[in-house]
């Protein structure tokens, strides 16, 4: 499955208006580059659907993607001194409509209850990216775009990416709009390791940083899990070594399948018991076969299948190896702390009692390795039943502690609520 | 006394022994504040004297409400995260109502000079005459307006007496350089009255201190 803006514009069926800069701004290795924006303005909606074209990414592997794509959406208005960004980072299956109706499934933004207008994510007050990460699916360069030496559809010859290649595209992403500080960089799960990414390793072009349900390293269960959904997606007999787009096959099955198992580790053992228990799907009792008898599984299936048509499985795989290899204790001779060395980054650290995914002592670890170096960190651990999925839920204390986080950063650095008055537009 | 000024402005919103501590702390300096509660003493040091505040707490929902009143506060414990900070860091560590609470006073006061140049420790004073009265005329554990839990659900479980804490400091090689009471009556008992009649009035005390150099 390839979805590109073009296909976007279609399924949102407005009057776009389209608009084609040319600039020049200076790549991380110091060269000249020359990028593109291409701006798509939705006539009804506050949202900019746009992609970034860059000439070259180095990745960690070696290895280069030349040229490369970031399709993004803004919220709100770049101020004067473009102090008023905050970048949100989304999670493996996420992509940039954080708050703005996804093309393909009608949904509204997946963090609709973090950013928008009045909320603490005020886009009446920020200027709010949300990149599709590299390696994603949903216009920005990944397995499904097309390889430019061959002409063909990248598939494994996509090159492998990690958690630091996709935020060194976004750094490319932020100086071509010319921010040389982002005010914060937010992102829960996957997120939140970017998140730590950018403030470990460009810690100076970040104020403050809002990892949640995250961990400074993938644990052995979850690259397990990790593992059984890419293997699901290989036996699937329509996977075809990666090449289905060309041989007009969907792994559906194995990419449902991986989704189901992955789903669960969302959950919570309490919320799943709460939510379904025991009960049956629409039947008196058991029918004594492999139907879906209980609520659970046929939860499981929706998801599952409702999930392939808005995701590329080869997407899945390359996303997923990124999280395994994310290791910021291995960056730093095992010690934590070293990445975060004299930070003058504020953060605000959050997890959630029954998320099991990523524990709140994995959080914890970074608080440490944070206090370590005496830097200012805010950590709650919210009481919630819903696992790893709180995060995208709506939890009161969560949002109340980030909204109190960002606006006694945005006082500390003396950004005003008029701040968006003037500026790119 | 300022403070007794500050006291009498403010009757029931700030509590007395923050006014002290408030008085002993520097403008601009560097506070950690453990078992900082809802952040009460970091907003007013931050109002009143500018200063780069932390705190740590252990209770969760303490915690939410200080971050959502946009302090820097993490949910930890003194006894367990103290380690983590490195040496000198902060200008003050404060220690409000909490060192009875913890496993290891000991252990933790030392971790405060490691981490702090001052430490600023404040603490019911299980000397005060009316707690020897309940124990002399009742012969029961005492229970007050200030300290209502009954020895069974109380976590308050190494109470001291002003005169324990200042044999504590002299034991680990600390001076005391400030000493402030508070009687029954609110009224404070400064550093030029003897050491043991703040045992013997102080309903509460607050030490500033510092490593013996």
């Amino acid at each position: 499955m390839t979805s590109h803006p073009k296909n976007r514009d279609q399924t949102n069926g407005q009057s776009d208006e389209k608009v084609l800069q040319k600039d020049t701004s200076t790549d991380l290795d110091g060269e000249e580059t020359s990028s593109s924006v291409a701006t798509t303005r939705h006539a009804n909606t506050k949202s900019e659907t746009k992609t970034f074209e860059n000439k070259e990414l180095k990745l960690e592997s070696g290895a280069t993607l030349s040229p490369f794509t970031i399709a993004y959406e803004s919220y709100g208005t770049l101020n004067a001194d473009k102090s008023n960004a905050i970048l949100v980072c989304h999670a493996l299956t996420g992509d940039q409509y954080a708050a703005s109706k996804h093309p393909v499934t009608g949904k509204e933004g997946w963090w609709e209850i973090l950013v928008g207008p009045g909320k603490p994510i005020d886009t009446d007050k920020y200027f709010v990216l949300c990149p599709n990460v590299i390696g994603g699916c949903m216009g920005s360069t990944g397995p499904a775009s097309i390889n430019p030496k061959t002409g063909k559809i990248y598939g494994l010859d996509f090159p492998m990416i990690t958690i630091g290649d996709m935020v060194k595209a976004q750094v490319h992403l932020i100086d071509s709009l010319g921010i040389n500080q982002l005010f914060s960089v937010i992102g829960g799960s996957m997120g939140g390791m970017q998140v730590l990414q950018w403030a470990s390793k460009y810690s100076e072009r970040v104020f403050s940083a809002i990892p949640i349900a995250t961990a400074a390293r993938h644990s052995s269960q979850n690259i397990a899990f990790h593992e059984v959904g890419r293997q699901a997606v290989m036996a699937d007999p329509e996977w075809k070594s990666g090449r289905y787009l060309e041989e007009k096959t969907n792994p559906r099955k194995g990419l449902a399948v991986a989704r189901m198992a992955a789903h669960i580790t969302y959950l919570s053992d309490e919320a799943l018991h709460s939510k379904f228990g025991r009960n049956l799907q629409e039947r008196e009792k058991v029918t004594f076969g492999f139907d879906a008898d209980f609520q659970v599984e046929s939860y499981l299936r929706h998801q599952g299948f409702r999930f392939v048509d808005r995701f590329d499985a080869n997407s899945y795989l390359y996303i997923t190896r990124a999280m395994d290899y994310f290791d910021l204790f291995a960056e730093h001779d095992g010690i934590l702390a070293g990445a975060f060395k004299n930070t003058k980054t504020r953060f605000c650290v959050v997890s959630f009692t029954s998320d099991w995914l990523f524990p709140t002592r994995e959080s914890r670890q970074i608080v440490h390795a944070l206090t370590a170096n005496a830097a200012n960190v805010s950590f709650v651990d919210i009481e919630s039943e819903k696992g790893h999925d709180a995060f995208l839920l709506n939890e009161p204390e969560m949002i109340s502690a980030i909204k109190g986080f960002i606006s006694a950063g945005a006082k500390q650095k003396g950004l005003s609520a008029s701040a968006n008055k003037k500026g790119l537009s | 006394m300022s403070n007794n000024q500050e006291r009498i402005n403010n009757p029931h919103s700030i509590r007395h022994d923050h006014l002290i501590i408030k008085s002993m702390i520097s403008p601009n300096a560097r506070v950690l504040d453990i078992g900082c509660g809802d952040g009460a003493l970091l907003e007013l040091l931050r109002q009143e004297k500018n200063i780069d505040g932390r705190g740590i707490e252990i209770n969760q929902k303490n915690v939410n409400h200080a971050v959502a009143k946009g302090l820097s506060v993490i949910q930890g414990d003194a006894d367990r995260d103290l380690v983590n900070y490195p040496d000198k860091s902060f200008d003050y560590a404060v220690l409000s109502l909490t060192i009875q609470a913890t496993k290891n006073p000991k252990l933790v006061l030392e971790q405060l000079l490691r981490i702090a140049d001052y430490a600023i420790v404040s603490f019911p004073n299980f000397g005060h005459w009316k707690i020897r009265w309940q124990i002399l005329a009742f012969g029961r554990m005492p229970v007050t307006d200030k300290l209502p839990e009954q020895w069974y659900d109380t976590p308050n479980i190494h109470f001291c007496t002003v005169k324990d804490f200042a044999t504590l400091c002299k034991n680990i090689n600390t001076k005391v350089e400030e000493a402030i009471s508070i009687n029954g009556y609110g009224k404070e008992l400064s550093d030029d009255i003897p050491l043991f009649m703040h045992n013997l009035l102080g309903r509460e005390s607050v030490f500033l201190l510092s490593k013996k150099k």
